[in-house]
């Protein structure tokens, strides 16, 4: 299984090096896609089917595909053609400093990050029945499954209900701002 | 090291099921399928079609029987022509992106129940991969098929192929919709992804479109279920109907529409390059009907709640699995009788469908199932 870890994690940074790296518009994308599906073997190798699987779902299957579709679109010769900005790279490679130096601090301070120990068992069956969450989850979690979709949802609805439908709010607003500006003329 | 052996052993069973599914059932049927859908269209049409190739070298013809396996000598021994103008790499990897997920996503596709062999104590489940997010799954790998597509639409350079790409791209995202939400009432109603399960509940309780069990002979039906029966049945027609246009099949074949756009996407392309798309639309195809049947029409189980699982007899096992397949080329015959049947949709007819129509009516259902369900909650 750690076979699997190194190498899905090998697909994702040489592809991420891949979005960086290449001078063609249309493979940075495609790039980014791989990588988004190197992330989510990663989810899945840690148990976390629904994350997993939203990644590619949402990620590589719906937003990259319009990322691509528009790139198309574009004159890709003058995107190859164009010079280093060198300040741009700079700040980057400032910015990847940066994050590195915040990750490895993270890390020290972080126990299960610590390499040869064994991360904890989560505690997945519970004595009381958690209010609202599904006969068939809980049979989940005494067969010691982990049933993440039912989980997500239960505790985005009883938990986080508020802030959910602030977000759906928000998402329905910007749906009908998109609507406005692309109508030029209202009937 | 003995760790690692023990893993390789436990890829045994999964590598049988993988073979003998995909390439022993899925490619054959997808190779028949066109030799059904050229029968078939002939018989609509009242032509005879391809009946003569059978044994090679003999005038045995077996009703035209060997047609798949002449065409696909013809279409490798055909020349492999790449245009000067394309871009390369693209150009190449465009097939391959477009049969690649249509053949991932039987992993889930629960084909029967259980088979329980002689002198092996713990029955096999007959999925590849029992996952519990199994429809998400699909729709994950499926929305990676539009990207073959416009690839091959994109690298080829010129313009009847990308105006294919372009509008494939945007009839797919759209219909993806709709599809994603004509399947949220049946998860409302059996709470559960895995699709091993919907389906076991609906061979216990009956199947989602035709909700009687029997007892002796007296049907049993619960006000409840004849109840879902109308939003499953808008859920059906809208998934169905998503199903072709996802599938790009007439009526919705506007991405290789060949009065406007030559072929559209693989116009550029030739020899097995052009079989690949070719039959990817066809493994789409078929493996979309699975999911059809698995999820309205009772997957591998009989009707009324006859029979077993397979979990402790071979025999229904056996039959469980001929059930799915019966059902799965129903599905197909199905899809081939409405392309020869039903003239193409204009494209803003097609999206207008797709975005005022399905898109509002799949919603108000999920709202319908929603108070149903209310109606008739226990406790």
């Amino acid at each position: 299984m750690e076979l699997l870890f190194y190498l899905f994690s090998a697909v994702m940074i040489l592809f991420g090096l891949g979005v960086v790296v290449s001078r063609n518009p249309v493979t940075s994308a495609l790039c980014l896609v791989m990588s988004f599906v190197g992330l989510a073997c990663l989810f899945i190798q840690l148990d976390a089917f629904f994350i997993g699987i939203i990644q590619i779902l949402v990620y590589a299957g719906a937003v990259m595909v319009l990322f691509l579709f528009i790139i198309m679109l574009l004159d890709l010769k003058a995107e190859e053609g164009r010079q280093i900005n060198y300040l741009a790279l700079a700040g980057g490679l400032i910015l990847c400093l940066v994050f590195v130096v915040q990750l490895g601090s993270v890390l020290t301070s972080f126990e299960a990050g610590d390499v040869g120990k064994t991360p904890q068992q989560p505690e997945m069956t519970t004595d009381k029945n958690p209010e609202g969450l599904s006969e068939l989850a809980m049979e989940r979690m005494a067969e010691k499954k982990l049933p993440d979709v039912h989980l997500v949802g239960w505790t985005l609805f009883t938990k986080y209900n508020f802030p959910l439908q602030v977000v759906a709010v928000l998402l329905l607003v910007s749906t009908i701002g998109v609507v406005l500006l692309s109508k030029r003329k209202l009937t | 090291m003995l760790e690692f052996f023990s893993q390789l052993t436990g890829l045994i069973e999964p590598t049988i099921k993988i073979v003998g599914l995909v390439f022993l059932v899925i490619l054959p049927m997808v190779a028949y399928s066109v030799y059904a859908e050229r029968r078939f269209s002939a018989i609509l049409q009242d032509r005879v079609g391809p009946n003569r190739v059978g044994i090679p070298f003999t005038k045995v013809s077996l009703a035209g029987l060997g047609q798949p396996m002449a065409d696909g000598l013809k279409f490798i021994l055909k020349e492999d022509f790449t245009p000067d103008h394309v871009r390369k790499v693209y150009y190449w990897l465009a097939p391959a992106l477009t049969m690649v997920p249509a053949l991932l996503t039987c992993a889930v596709l629960p084909f029967g129940g259980y088979l329980k062999l002689p002198f092996v104590d713990d029955p096999f489940k007959l999925v590849i991969a029992d996952l519990d997010v199994g429809i998400l799954f699909v729709f994950a790998i499926a929305s990676l098929g539009v990207y073959g597509i416009v690839l091959a639409g994109w690298a080829s350079n010129s313009k009847y192929p990308f105006l294919g790409g372009v509008r494939s791209s945007s009839q797919m995202i759209s219909y993806e919709i709709s599809l994603g939400l004509s399947v949220i009432p049946i998860l409302m109603i059996y709470g559960d992804l895995n699709l091993s399960n919907i389906v076991q509940q609906q061979h216990e309780q009956g199947w989602a479109l035709l909700p009687i069990t029997l007892d002796g002979f007296k049907p049993v039906v619960s006000m409840r279920d004849l109840l879902l029966l109308i939003p499953l049945f808008i859920s059906f027609i809208i998934f169905v109907t998503s199903l072709f246009a996802e599938t790009n099949r007439l009526p919705f074949d506007l991405p290789e529409c060949e009065t406007e756009l030559v072929a559209g996407y693989h116009t550029e392309y030739s020899s097995m390059k052009f079989a690949l798309f070719f039959l990817g639309e066809y493994a789409a195809m078929i493996i979309g009907s699975g999911f059809a049947v698995t999820l309205f029409l009772g997957g591998w189980s009989l009707p009324f709640g006859w029979g077993t699982n397979g979990e402790d007899s071979l025999f229904w096992g056996l039959v469980n699995v001929g059930t799915f397949f019966t059902k799965v080329i129903a599905f197909i015959l199905f899809f081939i009788w409405v392309r020869w049947s039903i003239p193409r949709f204009r494209y803003d007819q097609l999206m207008r469908l797709g975005w005022v129509f399905f898109f509002e009516i799949a919603l108000v259902n999920i709202l319908l199932t929603a108070a149903i369900l209310m109606l008739f909650r226990q406790g």
